[in-house]
């Protein structure tokens, strides 16, 4: 009745498997014809893909076979960076000048830092509305701060704002506190001492001032998402107009230029030496390499299933490559004035970029970046599996916050001033939509960090090209945004079928 | 015969005025399957989150390992070394096999991530159950078959050095062959010297892979026999009307409704 009497065929594998420690055992295994008869079958032997040590062509393929099979990644931003590329260098012949291309990050590094806050909040399938509120609020506070000599001096035209600021940060630091997220609480707190002592009549510390409220107001959003549970449309929606009236009473309904703020204003118009910029960017492409050649070597050590040194060193020489290229068309002179050099890779493009590299390291090899995506995958089997889903979910709206606020320092840059209008219009949209053009889903779950830089440059370049040529009338230009957006949505869902289906 | 290692004893339940188990006694032993089977309604989900400490007892003793304890929150069971694979087996779809395995129990290097361990580690348990339908540990759970995710589902309860598992249902959802294949596993863990609990409506699979069954009818323990000593219409006589022949409850207690 029971198997006790009928022999086993997998009896003697189990003994088998134990000896050697694992690993080994799988190198038996038949090869790659094997290999390709089980997947057919839909069922390989003891994990013959992962001892396959992957090479050039090996990895090629795969790659082919993921854009086949729906999981396009990048591709779409690429090839739409491509088309815009081809048309608009047939609108004007500045599109492809140097100084044209040094321009774009200064336009964009708003909405690449904007969306990479997105990329943790739509991880969750949630959505954060009042980043760029929040992000002009920040930077109108810090303008604020460094104009009047201090917030704590008295902000113009409203005795109580600065109780009510200190008050909001206050109850924040509580429920931070009450939840258990120290990191935000380190944020806040740095933002209220800065404020309290008086700090932030200084450029420097009132920029890092912006970072801790943009955590108190993370801390705030996440607690009535999270733990009260309103829908984080709602909740985000509701401060967005909210933020916009609190832009005016901390500017005192006048904008305040942002010119004389040295250390701001070269947030967006200056760029790095010739000597940091070669250092900047041999240490991302070489740091790439490096971290993928060691990535590759400890796992052929421990017979892991592995890249090959061929293919490593094929991909991240690539990326070396661009990285090396893009840096030295950097560092010619790209001004057509020719009494003054401009040269060196912008700020505006190395702090994104810097950014994006920390927060794809977070995603993906943290234990919060791991449980991040499993609590957008799955939440329910997230909480049974231990993890403390509303923490998740907080921490991801203060990062969020946060990098809506460093988002806010380089929109005002980009405009020279915190205008009254500052984060509201179309910057939160812009944002989201680079986060979705590169490949983030709305549904949680998949998206890189990559993605939002890879969208910002699209949704950047749109605006960009139209404008060279004025006699193009500039609506084109919403509407050719809206084409692309809505083209990213219908790749996305077209490939979400089609990996549903096979 | 061994000793159990985990021993249910007069077992009561109520929620509000409804007495849902009556002084159930309950026992799983080591290196065997006991099934636990009855009608819609005859408490085994009640009994089982009791055991993962879900739902408290009113009254009843809980020995595991010939000590009494007490299992206060589903963390305490996982402790003691119990886990339980529901029947929506939560796991994330958008993550990997191995990060699955490990989701909530991360191996850490330097404060990061140590992927190629877990990796391995997921191999070795996946290896030592001679699961032979995963082709790689890499693959995300969304790609997989009903069978190979309640395959990972299992694995990453009994990668824990885990003593008893129960499983809820975990044929359900299959076809004939990867039914085979969860069976075959769920004997396999047996053979290793794990307590299994399998709770199915299945009475095939039940006659086939389990030791002892334990038959619950309308809140009691009906019967625990021995699996090759009775036949499916006794299990189902009993699952049906509390009785069979000599075997269950006494004709009045049958006959009480609750």
């Amino acid at each position: 009745m029971t198997e006790h009497t009928t022999p086993d065929p997998a009896g003697p594998e189990v003994t088998t498997a134990k000896a050697p420690g694992g690993g080994s055992n799988a190198v038996a295994e038949p090869g790659e014809a094997g290999v390709a008869e089980a997947l057919s079958l839909g069922r390989a032997s003891s994990f013959s893909l992962d001892v396959e040590l992957r090479s050039v062509g090996q990895g090629l393929r795969d790659y082919v076979n993921k854009v086949r099979g729906g999981e396009p990644g990048a591709l779409p931003s690429v090839l739409g960076l491509i088309v815009l590329g081809v048309i608009f260098s047939q609108v004007s012949s500045q599109f492809l000048s140097k100084s044209n291309i040094g321009n774009l990050p200064g336009q964009g590094a708003y909405i690449a830092i904007i969306a990479l806050g997105l990329v943790f909040v739509l991880l969750l399938g949630e959505i954060d509305l009042s980043a760029g509120t929040a992000g002009g609020l920040c930077a109108a506070f810090a303008a604020q701060a460094i104009a009047s000599g201090g917030l704590r001096g008295g902000i113009p035209g409203s005795s109580s704002l600065f109780y009510i600021l200190v008050a909001v940060m206050v109850l924040a630091l509580a429920l931070g506190l009450w939840m258990k997220n120290y990191i935000g609480m380190a944020l806040i707190v740095m933002g209220l001492v800065i404020v309290l002592f008086k700090l932030d009549q200084h450029v420097f510390a009132a920029l890092l001032f912006t970072i801790g409220l943009g955590a108190a107001i993370g801390v705030i959003t996440g607690f009535l998402v999270a733990k009260v549970g309103i829908p984080s449309f709602i909740v985000t929606l509701a401060m967005f107009i909210a933020w916009q009236g609190v832009i005016l009473f901390a500017l005192n309904n006048q904008p305040i230029s942002i010119g004389n703020f040295k250390l701001w204003y070269k947030l967006g118009h200056e760029n790095m030496s010739v000597l940091w910029s070669w250092v900047f960017g041999a240490v991302v492409g070489g740091g790439y390499l490096l971290f993928t050649l060691y990535r590759s070597f400890r796992a052929q050590q421990r017979k892991l299933a592995a890249d090959s040194y061929g293919l490593v060193l094929v991909r991240g020489g690539i990326v070396l490559a661009a990285s090396l290229v893009i840096t030295y068309f950097a560092n010619q002179n790209r001004n057509s004035n020719p009494n003054f050099e401009i040269k060196g890779i912008p700020w505006a493009a190395s702090v994104p970029i810097a950014l994006m590299i920390l927060c794809t390291l977070v995603l993906t090899k943290t234990t919060w970046g791991r449980h991040l995506f499993a609590t957008g995958g799955n939440s329910e089997a997230a909480r049974r599996a231990g993890i403390d889903v509303v923490h998740v979910k907080v921490s991801a709206f203060i990062a969020c916050s946060s990098f809506g606020a460093l988002g806010g320092l380089f929109l005002t840059t980009s405009q020279n001033s915190a205008s009254l209008d500052l984060g509201s219009s179309n910057v939160l949209l812009f944002s989201v939509a680079a986060a979705v053009i590169g490949g983030t889903s709305l549904f949680g779950g998949r998206g890189k960090a990559r993605d939002a830089i890879m969208g910002a440059l699209v949704i950047v370049i749109i605006p960009n090209g139209i404008l060279l040529r004025p006699n193009l009338p500039a609506a084109y230009q919403q509407v050719i945004t809206g084409g692309v957006l809505l083209l990213a949505a219908a790749v996305d869902a077209l490939s979400r079928r089609r990996s549903r289906a096979t | 015969m061994a000793e159990p290692i985990l021993s249910i004893k007069g077992l009561n339940k109520s929620f509000g005025p409804v007495h849902v188990l009556h002084d159930v006694d309950f026992n799983v032993y080591p290196g065997e399957v006991t099934a636990l089977v009855g009608d819609n309604g005859a408490g085994k989900s009640t009994l089982v989150k009791c055991i993962a400490g879900i739902n408290g007892i009113d009254s009843g003793t809980i020995t595991w390992e010939g000590r009494e304890v007490s299992i206060s929150d589903p963390r305490a069971a996982a402790a003691l070394g119990i886990e339980f694979v529901y029947q929506d087996l939560a796991l994330a779809d958008n993550l990997d096999i191995t990060q699955n395995m490990f989701l909530g129990r991360e191996i850490h290097r330097f404060g990061l991530l140590a992927d190629g361990e877990m990796e391995r580690k997921a191999r070795e348990v996946l290896a030592s159950l001679a699961v032979r339908t995963v082709s790689s540990v890499r693959q995300v759970v969304a790609n997989l078959s009903g069978g190979q995710r309640q395959t990972v589902a299992i694995a990453k309860a009994v990668l824990w050095n885990s003593r008893v598992v129960f499983l809820d249902e975990p044929t359900a959802a299959l076809g004939v062959a990867q039914t085979r294949q969860v069976l075959d596993l769920v004997r396999r863990l047996a053979d290793q010297g794990l307590g299994v609990v399998l709770i199915s409506h299945n009475m095939n699979d039940v006659m086939e892979v389990s030791d002892r069954v334990a038959v619950l009818y309308l809140g009691r323990l009906a019967a625990e026999v021995f699996a090759k000593d009775s036949s499916t219409t006794q299990i189902v006589e009993l699952m049906t009307a509390g009785r069979s022949g000599s075997l269950g409850l006494a004709p009045q207690t049958a006959a009480e409704s609750i």
